[in-house]
């Protein structure tokens, strides 16, 4: 059960998920933004003390003007540390909240001694190109993110119908919100120079990879594994770049790994 | 009443099945549709246009940018103005505009617009886009969350280079500039006059009524459409205690096409309307309005992007569809004097953006439509806003002695300097 809490930071007040009890872990959401019923964090809380942060944009944590950049974000993720009254929690990030995650692993490398990447973004191989999800119409998204798109729609829309003008409308407007944020870190490539400060990280980490991901491919996690020294790449079979939703305790076992 | 020639510059030889071969126009149009050799006739064609227009009376002639589009070949409108600044006499030089976010660093659109003003003789009506979220975001890569300030930064450095006589340093957080000091300056002073392209935010609205700039409404939906649109721009004028509702505080974009008969202009320009209504305006809607480009409220006010038609696209609309629902004005000079009063009255416009040029319309075409409007239909509107006669705050002051171009002197002759002797 996760409860919503505040958290202050010098530039936004930030609503989080809290639960689960055990050594405390943070988790990154992606681009996509997150719901408290999400499945990877109650498999998380079970065995850890959860918190999850809503970035700026999403959920019900304002829009922050002031946060621009890649810089901005990550020492916003160690500002949320702190205001959570952690020391070295694991941190855990999902596709651009997994960005965040290895980013602030490199900025601080002795603050973090556990890392778990989950289909992160912050490469780009010129081989393999990342499509460009802020031209996605709403009904190509679950195709590029799950290994079955049609229960995946279901999963994404909880049912609700995608044509129906009203879901459209505040689809519209969540999707300003969320993307809008996302796409200072990830418009119009998802690159913002991790691949020159990867070697920093001396976190234990852990790489975890839906083998069906047609977002970020999974080439691209054998490309972090080689950046970040002693990782461990685990790929998970049937599952796309929502893994978090189609394989959640596949996720949460890798994760546990982690201690 | 300003009449201002537009061409959007639209490529004229999309193929008859390009909606269904192709996505979109704008922004992955397909390379291979382009031929250069047979954009080097339509380049000169259009600007051979631009000029005519001018010997017609217009009062301005406009050019725009866009990138990657079929219907605008004019990535740099700069390029052209510069030419139209040589070969045209009279008319204003109308850039509406240069989309000052793209330009690295923005005083290079204050050196630009400077030079255009200069060889012109203070003819240019210079513009600010934005720039719609295909130009600026998906082709030009700017964040969209933070074009808009990138934006105002990129106007308060150009305005800043314009007025002020000293060297200056402009700490941005986009441009970082030690020694701000443009050569040559504009002409007009203090700066040209600004138009701001706008689609219904408020923020614009604002942005105008503050700085007295004119509020430019670019649609292709035409006047009767744009009525609650300009309605919102008038409304915001009065609440904050604007002190004048002066016309020339906002333009509109229409397209326009006159023949001798309304049989007359259909038989002659349909095709080339639903060319451009069919084939030009064929955009992707996932490239139409980039999460983040325009602001919450933006989209909370319910003002959909005009690249996103809701349901229906435009391909469904006939000739008749799109004369009646008033997207185009066009017919006889009576009918579109009518319908022309209509616009200028409802929406209380004094800068009209006159697309006289549509789709793949023929030169001959174009020239006879223009010629009527001019002759037939623009003297008889150029009364319609008596009390505003004399606001000249929107419009560019020419100097009055201007240079003639290509009249430059017999070269220097040893023997004919010796006989002068």
């Amino acid at each position: 059960m996760m409860t919503q809490k505040t958290a202050q930071t010098r530039h936004a007040e930030v609503r989080y998920l809290e639960g689960g009890s055990g050594t405390p872990l943070v988790f990154l959401h992606g681009a996509g933004g997150m719901t408290p019923e999400d499945p990877l964090l109650a498999a998380l809380a079970e065995t850890h003390h959860v918190y999850a942060p809503y970035l700026p944009g999403y959920g019900e944590t304002e829009d922050c003007p002031e946060l621009r950049d890649m810089l901005d974000y990550t020492l916003l993720g160690w500002d949320l540390v702190k205001a959570f009254g952690l020391t070295d929690p694991i941190l855990v990030g999902h596709s651009m909240g997994g960005m965040i995650a290895a980013e602030m692993a490199a900025i601080a490398p002795n603050d973090v001694s556990r890392l778990a990447l989950i289909c992160p973004a912050g490469l780009w191989l010129e081989e393999h190109p990342i499509p460009d999800m802020f031209t996605f119409m709403p009904y190509e998204m679950p195709g590029y993110l799950f290994h079955d798109p049609e229960s995946g729609a279901k999963l994404m829309t909880s049912g609700l119908d995608m044509n129906d003008p009203k879901f459209l409308q505040n689809y519209l407007v969540r999707n300003a919100r969320q993307l809008g944020m996302a796409g200072k870190l990830l418009f119009p490539i998802p690159e913002r120079g991790l691949a020159q400060r990867l070697y920093r990280i001396q976190a234990r980490t852990v790489i975890v990879w839906g083998a069906s991901d047609r977002l970020i491919p999974p080439v691209y996690g054998p490309a972090f594994a080689a950046g970040i020294a002693g990782s461990r790449l685990v790929t998970v079979p049937e599952a796309g770049h929502m893994v978090i939703l189609e394989k959640p305790a596949d996720v949460a076992a890798a994760v546990a790994t982690l201690g | 009443m300003k009449f201002t020639w537009f061409n959007l510059m639209p490529w004229p030889y999309l193929p008859d099945d390009f909606r269904e071969k192709n996505r979109s126009v704008w922004v992955d149009i397909d390379q291979r549709l382009f031929d250069p050799a047979k954009s080097h006739e339509v380049y000169n064609t259009y600007m051979d246009l631009l000029e005519y227009a001018d010997t017609l009376g217009f009062d301005g002639v406009g050019v725009n940018e866009h990138h990657q589009n079929g219907y605008g070949i004019m990535p740099s409108p700069n390029i052209i103005a510069a030419g139209l600044a040589r070969r045209t006499k009279n008319a204003a030089i109308v850039v509406l505009g240069n989309s000052i976010a793209l330009y690295n660093p923005p005083i290079r659109v204050a050196e630009e617009f400077a030079m255009l003003d200069c060889i012109s003789g203070g003819r240019l009506v210079a513009g600010f886009p934005v720039g719609t979220s295909m130009d600026t975001n998906y082709c030009y890569g700017q964040i969209p969350a933070l074009t808009r300030e990138k934006y105002a930064e990129a106007h308060d450095l150009i305005i800043r280079a314009w007025t002020e006589r000293d060297p200056f340093a402009f700490n941005g957080r986009y441009n970082k500039l030690r020694h701000v000091n443009i050569w040559p300056r504009p002409i007009q002073e203090p700066i040209p006059p600004i138009h701001i392209p706008g689609g219904g935010s408020v923020e614009t609205y604002d942005f105008c009524i503050d700085n007295t700039y004119s509020y430019s409404y670019l649609s292709f939906s035409g006047y009767l459409r744009a009525k609650v649109l300009m309605q919102g721009y008038w409304d915001r004028v009065a609440e904050r205690n604007t002190p004048d509702v002066s016309p020339y505080r906002a333009g509109f974009a229409q397209t326009i096409c006159v023949a001798e008969t309304d049989e007359e202009a259909e038989r002659l320009y349909s095709e080339h309307v639903l060319y451009f209504y069919n084939r030009c305006l064929h955009v992707h809607p996932g490239f139409a309005d980039a999460p983040g480009y325009r602001t919450i409220k933006t989209i909370q006010t319910g003002a959909l992007s005009q690249y996103a038609p809701p349901r229906g696209t435009y391909s469904q609309l006939t000739w008749k569809d799109l004369v009646e629902g008033g997207h185009v004005i066009a017919g006889s000079p009576e009918t579109v004097r009518h319908r022309m009063e209509d616009l200028i009255k409802g929406l209380n416009v004094g800068n009209i953006f006159c697309l006289m040029h549509v789709g793949n319309m023929p030169a001959d075409k174009c020239m006879y439509s223009s010629k009527l409007f001019a002759e037939k239909v623009m003297p008889k509107l150029r009364g319609l806003l008596p009390e505003c006669e004399g606001d000249g705050r929107f419009w560019c002051k020419p100097l009055a002695n201007r240079a003639t171009s290509g009249t430059l002197p017999q070269p220097y002759s040893p023997a004919r300097a010796a006989e002068a002797v």
